[in-house]
């Protein structure tokens, strides 16, 4: 036969119809993967990019050398950050389903790779968030009602009604504008953090893209800028096995973990448990100690799940088995972290339930909180003025020209 | 005063905002140890130190993205592209988010981005080192647009774009950086000091952004247009006899209309002239905004004198380069129309 090259198609292991199928996870068990010292090299440690961290095991028990023993009030924390995340995100795509709001894309089953990294990083961190980190502002203490009133672009919009939903931003709370370009936040982030090394600060730049948006050249210009320059910024590639329909294999990650793109820069790359919030803050936690004493970025890569569709315009049943997140191996992070904390004897299910109810009614009144600020139907609504604002820092003279011209229409 | 080349001008700019700011930095391929393979950064790494000039990567969407990294943490970069056919990899980076990050932010962040951009041909750069791609930056909402023409304004724009909050693409006519070229390839080159722009002071000043120069007044036809054909059109303007009033647009974003608009009433004849192509080229809304605000005062259809649409091509350079001649024909044609 003739040797002819082959065009190879990457196909997910399961469809609609089809038994879900997890085998191509390569899974380490919980505590078995070494922690380097965080200051050796990047080629000292090329391990942690294949296998998997992971600190909590299947009986809910913390174990191994990234146990960051973190006290059961922290982990109440997180919990409270990772259940209002949820809650909030059922909220809202309820609005959107009752069309209060134009769109919603649900962070669902991915909370702690926002939360526990955020809780592992200090107040002045930048981060730079991806459109499925709305983790990052809940556990930076943002009002929930900002975060609505952006949604809705009414009259306390932080954007003055000039973003989609979900395109938040939070100057005050370090965290910078999601964008709708992808990736493009990551290269943003290596000079970020390229500035603080110039300014000889200690603040450091964390950023959030999807497995898919690695595909993207400016991951590429991210990765090189962080490792030529050693800049101290945490690359988080959040590979929850779907970019809308096409599975991870379209990224690249068929042959190869996202992690071990790492050590081919010359970086750590860390594969980890994204569903283990314990995992997610010490790798983060140790990242952040690497990037804060010099030597450099960490690429870290959080396999996860993504349990909803992709965005409320998306339908996950045309693509994939419906009960893929069931048998996903990682399970949910809240559960497991919930698990934990009642092993410990921290936790009950009665606290539980009460905390769920505690959320959802200040999710509730949150909500009716931010409508009465206006919502796209009903006022108080922005001038329409303000849409000539903050192209420029002063409007030059071609957009009052515009404005007045639209006040005219407008009588 | 001191006598400069526009490559020298751009490096005072430069030297003297490092001077004064310590958040400025200079970035860019080849910018650092070498000192630009134009020179437009010679010395400066040298004098202000690695973490002030640096030399980057080649990856322009990185070097943009970076600079956006930088400015929203507190720095004023200056970021060169080497050549402006090379800008494109950044595109995104520009338009999509260093122009919206103000607006889309409602004012919370910024990023006073600077990106040098050495643009325009006649150096015999073929169809990837000649381009002019102004107007795609002139297209895009929240970053102005600069070329200057001269010594004297390439510096006083430039120190006027680094301290400008807003980000701004600041393209060089590079066969203007060693001297005036008045079109004809031909003719020995003439340096900057021969011209007198080529006077550039040494400390700081400004040239506001926003505001266009009418480098000669005249009574019988308008010339619009910026970078090199500013120094074109006035030659063909003295070889064919025509009393031109030639304005030099210098900042294409915000756009003068004024200035323009004063001239073309007055003469009630104007074309409009650029090295870059014709088809949507910046040509296209000067001769549509020119018209919206002189109609009543125009004596003659506006005539266009561009680059023709084709890729600039190596062999013809001189055949698609707006020469004399052509800038000649159209003003004697717009003078000559009832």
């Amino acid at each position: 036969m003739a040797a002819t090259s082959r065009l190879h198609i990457p196909h997910p292991p399961a469809r609609p119809g089809q038994r879900a199928d997890f085998s191509y996870l390569k899974l380490s068990p919980a505590g078995a993967v070494a922690r380097p010292d965080p200051r050796a090299r990047a080629d000292q440690m090329t391990n942690v990019s294949t296998s998997l961290v992971r600190v909590l095991d299947d009986d809910g028990k913390a174990v191994g050398p990234w146990d960051p023993h973190l006290d059961a009030a922290d982990l109440q924390v997180g919990l409270r950050h990772m259940l209002t995340t949820r809650i909030y995100d059922d909220r809202m795509q309820r609005a959107q389903r009752q069309g209060k709001i134009s769109f919603y894309i649900k962070s669902t089953g991915e909370e702690a790779v926002s939360i526990a990294a955020t809780m592992a990083l200090r107040p002045g961190d930048m981060l730079f968030p991806s459109y499925r980190t709305q983790g990052l502002q809940i556990a930076r203490g943002r009002n929930l009602v900002d975060l609505m009133c952006q949604c809705l672009s009414n009259s306390r919009d932080m954007c003055k009604g000039r973003q989609m939903p979900i395109f938040y931003h939070w100057k005050d709370g370090k965290i910078f504008s999601v964008s709708g370009n992808l990736t493009t936040q990551v290269p943003q982030a290596a000079g970020w953090a390229m500035a603080a090394a110039i300014k000889g600060e200690d603040h450091i730049a964390a950023a959030w893209t999807g497995e898919g948006s690695t595909a993207e050249a400016d991951f590429h210009h991210a990765m090189t800028f962080a490792a030529v320059y050693r800049a101290p910024v945490l690359i988080n590639v959040v590979n929850n096995q779907w970019a809308i329909s096409t599975f991870q294999g379209f990224a690249g990650g068929e042959q190869q973990t996202f992690a071990a793109r790492g050590p081919g820069y010359g970086l750590p790359g860390i594969r980890v448990d994204g569903n283990d919030f314990l995992a997610v803050y010490a790798v983060t936690q140790w990242a952040a100690e690497r990037a804060r004493n010099g030597a450099g970025a960490t690429l870290i890569e959080h396999v996860t799940y993504r349990a909803g569709a992709h965005s409320t315009s998306d339908d996950p049943s045309r693509y994939r088995p419906k009960d893929e997140w069931k048998e996903f191996p990682l399970g949910d992070p809240v559960e497991r972290l919930k698990h934990h904390l009642i092993v410990l004897g921290a936790w009950s299910d009665d606290r539980h339930r009460a905390l769920e109810q505690e959320l959802d009614t200040l999710v509730t009144e949150s909500w009716k909180e931010a409508i009465s600020y206006g919502t796209m139907t009903e006022g108080p609504s922005l001038h329409p003025d303000t849409l000539f604002e903050d192209v420029f820092r002063e409007m030059p003279e071609h957009l009052r020209r515009q404005r007045d011209e639209l006040r005219k229409i407008r009588g | 005063m001191a006598q400069m080349n526009m490559v020298q001008a751009l490096n005072s700019a430069m030297d003297v905002m490092l001077a004064r700011d310590s958040t400025v930095i200079v970035m860019g391929q080849d910018v650092g140890y070498f000192g630009g393979v134009f020179r437009c950064t010679d010395g400066l790494q040298r004098k202000y130190g690695e973490h002030r000039v640096i030399d980057t990567p080649i990856a322009e969407g990185g070097i943009i993205a970076a600079a956006i990294g930088m400015g929203v943490n507190g720095l004023r970069p200056v970021a060169e592209i080497q050549f402006a056919d090379y800008i494109y990899p950044g595109f995104d980076q520009i338009a999509s988010e260093l122009a919206r990050l103000r607006y889309r932010t409602a004012g919370d962040l910024y990023a006073p981005v600077t990106v040098r951009v050495p643009a325009g041909g006649g150096i015999r750069g073929g169809q990837t080192h000649s381009q002019s791609p102004e107007a795609l930056f002139a297209h895009i909402c929240g970053v102005k647009v600069v070329m200057p023409s001269n010594p004297y304004d390439a510096k006083g724009l430039l120190i006027a774009a680094i301290e400008d909050d807003d980000p701004v693409i600041f393209f060089e006519p590079k066969r203007l950086y060693n001297g005036p070229f008045d079109g004809d390839p031909n003719k020995p080159a003439i340096p900057w000091s021969t011209h007198p722009k080529g006077e550039v002071p040494d400390g700081h000043y400004r040239v506001p952004l926003g505001r266009a120069d009418v480098v000669r007044a005249g009574n019988e036809v308008t010339v619009v247009t910026y970078g090199t054909l500013v120094h074109v059109a006035e030659a063909a303007a003295k070889a064919n006899n025509v009393d031109a009033e030639i304005i030099d647009v210098r900042s294409m974003v915000p756009l003068d209309i004024e200035t323009i608009a004063t001239s073309v009433r007055k003469t009630g004849r104007c074309i409009v002239a650029h090295e870059a192509t014709r088809f949507v080229g910046f040509g296209a809304e000067l001769s549509a905004t020119i018209q919206e605000e002189c109609f009543w005062s125009l004596e003659a259809p506006i005539e266009r004198v561009a680059g023709w649409d084709t890729p600039y091509p190596h062999a013809f350079e001189w055949e698609y380069f707006p020469g004399q001649a052509r800038i000649g024909a159209a003003l004697k044609k717009v003078r000559a129309a009832a």
